[in-house]
Formats: structure tokens, C-alpha cells, sequence
């Protein structure tokens, strides 16, 4: 069992993303450390691009933050070792393909290993295109996190019987960002992913309130929890830890 | 070959969001563009309402003043709406409409093709919103007018660097948002399969022509063909058709804006490296990290960091050959041309203008240079005078 699967051992999970580096990597280890702290299960860290192409306003603005303050690829490998020294907790990258591609994929996925990254969601890289990725992810015992959206009909059934570490269930159109409400029918999705596959899900887009969380944990295996969070960091900068570990608390609660 | 891929290059690297769309918009292409009557009624919008084909013309005084190869221009700026982005607009528009959407929405960079994409709309009777970057609706304030005036709705794009390449980003965000009854009208062979192989192929119109028309006018091949490129379709639609005929020189002009030395420019094939981005593996300007870099060049439509996947490929297997010009040297063939045949192309185009100012006095007098004009140049002329420091109390 990967290190990821062992987070959804123990009831449902609470998956908090922040863009790494905002507003600065020593920031980053420190909020995400409050995370765990508050009973953050897996903690999604996304590596910042000059073009996010399905990120709403919030994550875009925390891109450009991280980018202003000079994260890199290099630098996050940095700071998961570092993070790595404090808890075990599984870890994952999210980050578009140009970054990985500019690396070398198997240059990227060893330094992953050696780092202790557990996995990898890259959201412009469909299942179909997943053939060039794959070998080094797999060579390194790194877990590719496939998607399923609302509109992926047919393709579940593929996407999920060849995924790995967990499915990562789009629970809306569009990019990521708050919601008041999810319009998508989530049982009906669900529903066709556990139909062929028992890997963990965890739904994620829009995801905001603790009554959120607590309705989807009836139907999901887990929770991902990114521009909600990445707002508090917005909005508290240096000082927003507290209310990170009181927010992920919280939800954490409500699962 | 793959399917939608260029060699390594192409592919579909696009949100799960979007995959089954792109998979039923590739079925409906590959059905309608085998079906007769859909191919009825695009061959007459183009004759009868872009009005094509579009002239060969023989340029003579530019041909005598450069004292080489014989000069023709294929007039895709005298086309309806004065781009070639017409050609592509009316074959996705009509796609869209046999898919049952009822809107439509595009990116645009100096406008042209957000102008043919509205035109389209209001003819066909679909709804239709323009994406443009802010610092482009400045640069084409009139444009921004014309699209409105066809009933589009222009939303001005403010992240990034309010540019081409971020006005696509958020046209790509709002078709995740919406696809069920919303078609993206992509205006270049670019982004995720099928969109740079149908472009070109609504594109390619203007290469079949121009080897007929060069075919009657000289009885041979031309020696070289001339194109802009930013994205790249005026280029790939003009070559596709020439590219088993190796004597054919096939020639991209990239914008090299204040020079590939300075950083500010969007030479892609010179300056920029392999990459993935907008759906597309292909090379774009990037910096050590895979970050896509700022772009620049005084034509708001060759302001893009990326280039076709296509256009990759023709340039690794050796086939094409991309080359820079400045802003200066763009201008300066614009003024050129428009003295010399009172053609006031677009900016655009007169980057392909330039290059062929160096190379028709080397080609025997014989041979023949066809330039790609892939549009007219009103939209262009405050901008030139701008440049020029001309104030024209706008």
C-alpha cells in the first residue's frame, strides 16, 4: 500500500492544498505543518505556474505571489525535506506539465523519491497523454493521481480502474474556486467510480464549508480543500497559521 | 503518425474537464468534413460572402525595384473582414451550429480574428463573447468597437500579462465552465488536437489556391512561400499545400521585436524551447524553470509565446524554416509596401514582407516568391504612426 492509501485508512480524509511558496517557503512549511496539526490526512502542494490554466482568481493570484517571491521547482523539493523532518504525512505535487517537462521526467520523478514526495497531479494531463509520464512515475514509486469531472461519462471507467494513490473527482465545471453550491449530481458520479474501481476518491473544486464537507464525506472517501485555504492565506499572509489549523480543524470535525 | 500528433509534437494536454468535448468536436469534424452538403454551403459563405478566392497579384514594381525574383502577393487582406481569419471562422462556425451550440467564444490578439469570429456569429445567428487582453484593446481600441458594433461581447482579459497568451487562458477557463452549448472558436493551428489539423485544414484554402493561380500565371512551382507566423495559420493554411513539392521554400517569419537579443520578442522557434502549454506540446518562450515567458512584438496577433505544433514539426524535420524580424524592419516593409503597391498591409504580414526584401534579389528572375498578405493594415496605421512619433489626434 502506498503512503497515500494509508490516509484513507482511517475514515474519511481532509486534503488541504496550498501554493508552495506563498508568501514565502519558510511560510509554506510552517502553514502546512498547522494543517497536519489540525488533521489535514494528505497535503496537496501546488508548484506555481505562469499560466494555471484551471485555476480560478484565487489560486492564480497565489501563483504570481509565488512566483514574486521565487519558489521553483528546485526550492519546493526544498521545502517537502524539510517538511518530511516533522511528519510523515503523505505529500503530494500539483502542477501543470511545462515544469515537470522542463525538468526531465525522470529526473523529476527520482528527485520526487529521493524528496519523499508521494504523488503527482498534473490537471492538463489526460489519461490519454498520461503514456509519456508514466514510466517514470511508476519507476520511482510515485503515485499519478488521475481526474474524473462531471463530464467525463465513458472515460471513468478507463481513468479509474488505471489510477493510482487516489481519483481525484472534479465536483464541478469550470476552474478551481469557492462555491456556494455544488449543482453537479456527486452520488451519480461517485456512484459510476466505485461501480468499477475501489480506489479511494476524494472530491475537491469548491469545497468551502464544514455542512459541504460533511455531505460529500457520505458519498466520497475524501475532501480537497485548495482556494478556501489558499484565501485565508491571502487574506492573513505571515500570520494566517492559527486560523489554518482552526479551519482545517474544523472541516476535519465535520467529516 | 498518432492521432493529432506532429511527429512528437501536438497532442491533447487539456483539463479531463474537456476531453469528451474535444473527443465529439473531432467526431463531428471528422463527419461533416466529408459531408456534402455541409461542404455546399461552406464553399459558397467563402465565394459569396468572404469572397473568395482571393488574388494572386503579380507585385511588378516591387519585383523590378528589388531586381530578383518575380513577387506575389495572395490577398487574404481583401477577403470579407480583412484577414485571412474569416476562412477558419466560417468552417468552425458552421461545425459548431451542426453540433447545436447556440454561442460561440474566441480569444483574439490584434483583433482580426475576434472581428471575423463576431461576424460569423451575427451572420449564422449565434451568441458570441471575445476574449482580449487589456493591453490589446488598447493597442485596437477600434476593433474592440467593430466587434461590439456585430453584436459580440469583448471582456477584456487583465491577468498575466494582458496579452494574446492570456486571453486564450481565460477562453480556456470559460469553455471548462461551459461546453455544453458553447463552442471555442480556437483561432490558430494551435492548442489541443483537433484544433491545429482542422484549422489548418480550413486554412489550406488559401495554399490550393495560390498553387493554381501560380500555376496559370507562371506555369511552375513558386521558388519560396512566404508567411507570418505567430500561432501560425495564415502560414500553415498557405503551405500545407506545397509541402510534398520539396523545391518549395517554405518560410515562417517570427516576430523578433526589439531583437532576439533583448529578451523582448516572441521568436519562438529562434529563441524559445519544447514545451507544454495551451494544450499543445511544441516550443514556446519559457525561462529556466518552464515558466512561460513575457512576450513581445508590435503586432498585437505574432505576440504569442507558442507556435503551432505543426509548425514544430515542419521545423524539426527540416521542411520549413523560421526566421526573425524586428518591429523596425516590420514598419519599415509596411511603409514599404504601401508605397511601392499601395497596399497597406497588416503589420503582420509585413514581417513576411521584410524577409522577402532580403531574399527576392538572390532568387533568379525566373523563379517566384509568394507573400502571404494575411491582412490589411487599417487596424495598424495609429499604432505606425505611434511608432513613428506621428501624432494623429486619435
Amino acid at each position: 500500500m502506498s503512503n497515500i492509501k494509508h490516509c484513507f485508512a482511517n475514515g474519511k480524509a481532509f486534503i488541504g492544498f496550498l501554493t508552495g511558496g506563498d508568501p514565502s517557503l519558510e511560510k509554506s512549511e510552517e502553514f502546512i505543518l498547522e494543517m497536519v496539526r489540525g488533521g489535514a490526512d494528505l497535503v496537496e502542494i501546488g508548484v506555481p505556474f505562469s499560466d494555471p490554466i484551471a485555476e480560478g482568481p484565487v489560486i492564480q493570484a497565489a501563483n504570481i505571489r509565488a512566483l514574486d517571491a521565487g519558489s521553483s521547482v528546485d526550492k519546493l523539493f526544498q521545502l517537502v525535506r524539510k517538511v518530511r523532518r516533522q511528519t510523515t504525512v503523505p505529500i503530494v505535487f500539483l502542477t501543470y506539465l511545462n515544469p515537470v517537462y522542463h525538468y526531465g521526467y525522470e529526473e523529476f520523478f527520482k528527485t520526487c523519491r529521493l524528496a519523499e514526495v508521494d504523488g503527482i497531479i498534473i490537471p492538463d494531463l489526460p489519461y490519454e497523454e498520461q503514456g509519456e509520464v508514466r514510466p517514470s512515475a511508476l519507476a520511482n514509486e510515485i503515485d499519478l493521481i488521475s481526474l474524473v469531472a462531471p463530464t467525463s461519462e465513458d472515460r471513468i471507467k478507463e481513468i479509474a480502474i488505471n489510477a493510482s494513490g487516489f481519483l481525484y473527482v472534479v465536483s464541478s465545471l469550470g476552474v478551481t474556486g469557492v462555491r456556494k453550491e455544488i449543482t453537479t449530481d456527486l452520488p451519480s458520479l461517485l456512484q459510476a467510480v466505485k461501480a468499477v474501481s475501489d480506489i479511494p476518491a476524494a472530491v475537491g473544486f469548491g469545497i468551502n464549508t464544514p455542512e459541504q464537507a460533511a455531505y460529500i464525506s457520505r458519498l466520497a472517501d475524501g475532501i480537497i480543500v485548495g482556494s478556501a485555504i489558499v484565501k485565508i492565506i491571502e487574506k492573513h499572509g505571515n500570520k494566517a497559521g492559527r486560523y489554518l489549523y482552526e479551519y482545517v480543524k474544523n472541516m476535519k470535525e465535520a467529516l | 503518425m498518432k492521432k493529432g500528433k506532429f511527429g512528437k509534437y501536438g497532442g491533447q494536454y487539456i483539463p479531463e474537464t474537456l476531453m469528451n468535448e474535444l473527443i465529439s468536436l473531432e467526431k463531428a469534424y471528422d463527419y461533416y468534413k466529408e459531408d456534402a452538403d455541409f461542404n455546399t454551403v461552406l464553399s459558397q459563405l467563402l465565394k459569396n460572402y468572404a469572397g473568395r478566392p482571393s488574388l494572386l497579384y503579380y507585385a511588378a514594381k516591387m519585383t523590378e525595384e528589388l531586381g530578383g525574383a518575380k513577387i506575389y502577393l495572395k490577398r487574404e487582406d481583401l477577403n470579407h473582414t480583412g484577414s485571412h481569419k474569416i476562412n477558419n471562422v466560417l468552417g468552425q462556425t458552421l461545425l459548431a451550429k451542426k453540433m447545436g451550440k447556440t454561442r460561440i467564444i474566441a480569444e483574439t490578439g490584434a483583433g482580426q480574428h475576434g472581428v471575423a469570429a463576431a461576424t460569423a456569429a451575427a451572420l449564422l445567428g449565434l451568441e458570441c463573447e471575445i476574449f482580449m487582453g487589456l493591453e490589446d484593446t488598447q493597442r485596437q481600441a477600434l476593433n474592440v468597437f467593430r466587434m461590439e458594433l456585430l453584436g459580440a461581447k469583448v471582456n477584456k482579459v487583465t491577468s498575466g500579462t494582458m496579452t494574446l497568451k492570456d486571453a486564450v487562458n481565460e477562453t480556456m477557463r470559460e469553455w471548462v465552465s461551459r461546453a455544453h452549448d458553447t463552442h471555442y472558436v480556437l483561432g490558430s493551428v494551435m492548442g489541443p488536437h483537433p484544433f491545429p489539423t482542422m484549422v489548418r485544414d480550413f486554412q489550406s484554402i488559401i495554399g490550393c489556391e495560390a498553387r493554381e493561380q501560380i500555376l496559370q500565371a507562371e506555369g511552375r512551382l513558386p521558388a519560396a512561400i512566404v508567411a507570418c507566423v505567430g500561432g501560425g495559420s495564415n502560414a500553415m493554411g498557405i503551405f500545407y499545400d506545397f509541402i510534398e513539392d520539396t523545391s518549395v521554400k517554405l518560410v515562417g517569419c517570427e516576430a523578433a521585436g526589439l531583437g532576439i537579443e533583448t529578451g523582448r520578442h516572441a521568436a519562438t522557434i529562434t529563441k524559445g524551447k519544447e514545451g507544454v502549454f495551451h494544450g499543445m506540446k511544441s516550443y514556446f518562450c519559457q525561462d529556466e524553470h518552464g515558466q512561460i515567458a513575457p512576450v513581445y512584438s508590435i503586432s498585437a496577433g505574432l505576440d504569442y509565446p507558442g507556435i503551432g505544433p505543426e509548425h514544430a514539426y515542419l521545423h524539426h524535420i527540416g521542411r520549413a524554416q523560421y526566421v526573425p524580424v524586428t518591429d523596425e524592419q516590420a514598419v519599415s516593409a509596411f511603409e514599404y509596401l504601401a508605397r511601392t503597391e499601395g497596399i497597406i498591409c497588416a503589420v503582420e504580414s509585413a514581417h513576411a514582407v521584410s524577409y522577402v526584401r532580403e531574399l527576392a534579389p538572390s532568387v533568379d528572375k525566373e523563379e517566384s516568391i509568394i507573400i502571404c498578405v494575411s491582412g490589411r493594415g487599417d487596424k495598424d496605421v495609429a499604432a505606425i504612426a505611434r511608432y513613428r512619433g506621428v501624432d494623429i489626434n486619435e
